[in-house]
């Protein structure tokens, strides 16, 4: 008993009040309201179709057990029957209506006739892997996911650029206008691309950039949290290395890239896992500039295929485990910069 | 494994270096001829090039927009109606009966965001609330508990609205267990309130962590010399918390209550994704019938669709003027202390 005391004891040997009660009530219930969903749908991304239809559904996939039997081509799905001659395991041949042809598998000559409400099929926890390897071979998804790397990779190497171009610029020369350009950076975090769909769309056609992936880029990637995010840390790097620098004649633009960037590193970290997760998740702007098949990224192909008549949840639900892997790798081992920079900034 | 990972660095570095260094002759020159101010104006350029036409254009050309008609997609090709836009969406002849409206679903959408934006917003601030102060208190693994609330955050709202679709629909991991406790399965996406509902415990799930986390910040910037002296004048835990916890954290939590009003206003991806804006017109909220109106439906009207995105516009220049207002004076108080 007081071996395992620790559990219930608090820190500091004090008793036991009604705000710890509520404390791991709360605890557990977010954890298992924030990570079953997540578990559940990697659990019935490996189910097969069948299986996806059962109701109540099972928490581990199971595939039937199949055997192969001479005389017949494909594997022969196994089933337990149960009659008046007891229990036994035999292999389907066929089924016509409510009754199966099944055969023993020691003994592939005499087909036993067997009703199918007699016999459940044997299965072992299985994955369906199918789910996975055909949305690749069979659908375009591979061509969704390029697009999408294209377009996260792209977006957050411009961001990058542009924006700390502009914190330099911003945070490093004292000029006429300074503030200004600086107001309208703030401005434009009021105005979210809801506000201007319908205009920036008439842009985007007259670039000539509908249906590109680019039409996709370029409107995301002058961020004005990123702009202010880097100068705010720019700020902190003295003077005086710059100073000493031009003295060296070095050009501003050396001083930038040798000096400024490679100091900005952490913030820059941050500001990029910021925009692999923005530009990865982005949905509704990619849902308007993109109409062909060929252009859609990840998150439109699977709002497509989710749309359709005759969903195909096997498949969506793996191609959703997919499209969720680089965001939870990023929880995994990047989580430290994302809170630290909310926590710090408020960034979203 | 480290000369590995230099090499897999050198491969990204190596070309943009060589970009870096191929471009600073050209740059010298011109920083020569132009001197500093020339460079400002190199440094500025990109970045306000691509907001100026991607961001501040498109404002400019909304408000012009939304003052035309027909279906033409450029501006030059489009009649100018004045106020005629606003006038049609604003147009009931009975305010109380939504279906008088000319435009009954804008009416509709901005019901049920209104609704939507009260609801959500006050679950959102009660359960960040509550989560932060548990976060805030002695427990073991506080990392791994703040993770376990943060994961959604990440998702994609794509990701999200299949996830609960996949467990809401009729047979359904939350009916199978609401069955296996006795209990009547639900149609959680077919029935309005329940769809309804849904969409807000679905976009409180995903953004709970954002929240709690701003709020998390805010009680551990409390000072811990506060809580040492109202132990020590054996002040009881609920005054602490009225006295102390609350008022200090006020800041924050004005901060964060804004924040996420603005977001609620503009609800869309995950509400999309998971009911369509179905069943019916239950979960149809504005920023899906701009979407609506603009693109998708065969009726398509540019005109009208910017002039009810420049409505929503005006609410959330209101939403942000106040929240920089608050936290400039968070800044200032904290300049004081």
């Amino acid at each position: 008993m007081t071996r395992i005391a620790f559990l219930w004891q608090r820190r500091g040997g004090k008793g036991w009040h009604w705000t710890d009660v509520v404390t791991w009530l709360w605890l557990g219930a977010g954890l298992i309201i924030m990570f079953g969903p997540a578990f559940w749908l990697v659990m019935s991304s490996f189910k097969s179709p069948a299986q996806l239809a059962e109701f109540p559904p099972s928490l581990l996939p199971y595939v039937n057990s199949t055997v192969v039997v001479e005389g017949h081509e494909n594997p022969l799905p196994l089933f337990t029957v149960t009659d008046d001659t007891g229990t036994r395991v035999l292999a389907e041949v066929r089924r016509v209506g409510t009754v199966a042809q099944m055969i023993d598998p020691a003994d592939p000559e005499t087909v036993h006739k067997v009703p199918i409400n007699t016999r459940e099929p044997v299965r072992s926890v299985g994955f369906a892997w199918n789910n996975y390897l055909d949305p690749f071979v069979h659908f375009d998804f591979f061509l969704y996911l390029r697009n999408s790397v294209f377009v996260t990779t792209m977006a957050t190497l411009i961001t990058l650029l542009t924006n700390s171009m502009a914190a330099f610029a911003l945070s490093k020369y004292q000029f006429r206008g300074a503030n200004a350009v600086l107001f309208v950076v703030v401005a434009t975090l009021m105005i979210p691309l809801s506000v201007i769909l319908v205009p920036l769309y008439s842009i985007i056609s007259a670039a000539g950039l509908f249906n590109s992936l680019w039409g996709v880029i370029l409107p995301t990637v002058a961020t004005p949290t990123g702009v202010f995010l880097l100068r705010q840390y720019m700020l902190t790097i003295p003077d005086e290395l710059l100073e000493a620098a031009r003295m060296d004649h070095a050009s501003e633009w050396q001083i930038y890239w040798r000096i400024v960037l490679p100091l900005t590193a952490p913030a820059l970290a941050v500001l990029a896992i910021f925009s692999v997760v923005w530009r990865w998740n982005d949905f509704l702007w990619p849902l308007i500039v993109l109409s062909r098949k060929e252009v859609y990224t990840l998150q439109v192909g699977l709002n497509s295929y989710a749309g359709e008549l005759n969903v195909q949840w096997h498949f969506i639900l793996a191609m959703t485990v997919v499209t969720m892997i680089p965001v939870v790798l990023v929880f995994l081992f990047l989580q430290r910069f994302i809170t630290t920079g909310i926590a710090g900034s408020g960034l979203k | 494994m480290a000369p590995m990972k230099q090499m897999g660095w050198a491969v990204v570095t190596a070309p943009l270096a060589l970009a870096a260094s191929a471009i600073d002759p050209p740059l010298r020159l011109w920083q020569r001829w132009t001197g500093q101010s020339g460079m400002i104006v190199f440094f500025l350029i990109p970045n306000l090039a691509i907001f100026g036409t991607f961001v501040l254009l498109p404002l400019v050309i909304n408000i012009a927009y939304s003052m035309t008609s027909g279906s033409a997609l450029f501006l030059q090709d489009r009649s100018f109606v004045g106020l005629s836009q606003y006038a049609t969406l604003l147009d009931c002849q009975n305010y109380a009966d939504l279906s008088t409206c000319s435009q009954d679903q804008f009416w509709i959408a901005l019901r049920n965001t209104a609704a939507f934006v009260v609801l959500e917003v006050t679950g959102l601030i009660v359960a960040a609330t509550v989560t932060a102060l548990i976060l805030n208190r002695e427990i073991r693994a506080r990392g791994f508990w703040r993770a376990v609330f943060f994961f959604p955050v990440l998702l994609s709202p794509v990701v999200v609205g299949l996830i609960w679709r996949w467990i809401l629909q009729r047979d359904g991991l939350l009916n199978a267990m609401l069955i296996g406790g006795g209990m009547e399965p639900v149609n959680w996406l077919i029935e309005r309130n329940w769809a309804f509902t849904a969409t807000i415990g679905v976009t409180i799930w995903a953004h709970l962590g954002f929240y709690t986390l701003i709020l998390l910040a805010g009680l551990q910037a409390i000072p811990r010399d506060l809580y040492e002296a109202a132990e020590m004048d054996g002040t009881r835990p609920s005054r602490v918390f009225w006295r102390i916890t609350l008022p200090l954290l006020l800041p924050n939590l004005l901060v964060v209550i804004v924040l996420s009003l603005i977001r609620a206003v503009q609800v869309f991806d995950e509400a999309f994704v998971l009911t369509g804006g179905g069943p019916g017109t239950a979960t149809l909220y504005l920023t899906q019938y701009i979407y609506e109106v603009g693109f998708a439906s065969l009726l398509k009207n540019p005109g009208l669709a910017s002039a009810a995105s420049i409505l929503m516009g005006l609410v959330l220049v209101v939403l942000t003027l106040i929240q920089l207002a608050i936290s400039r004076r968070n800044e200032q108080r904290g300049r004081l202390k």
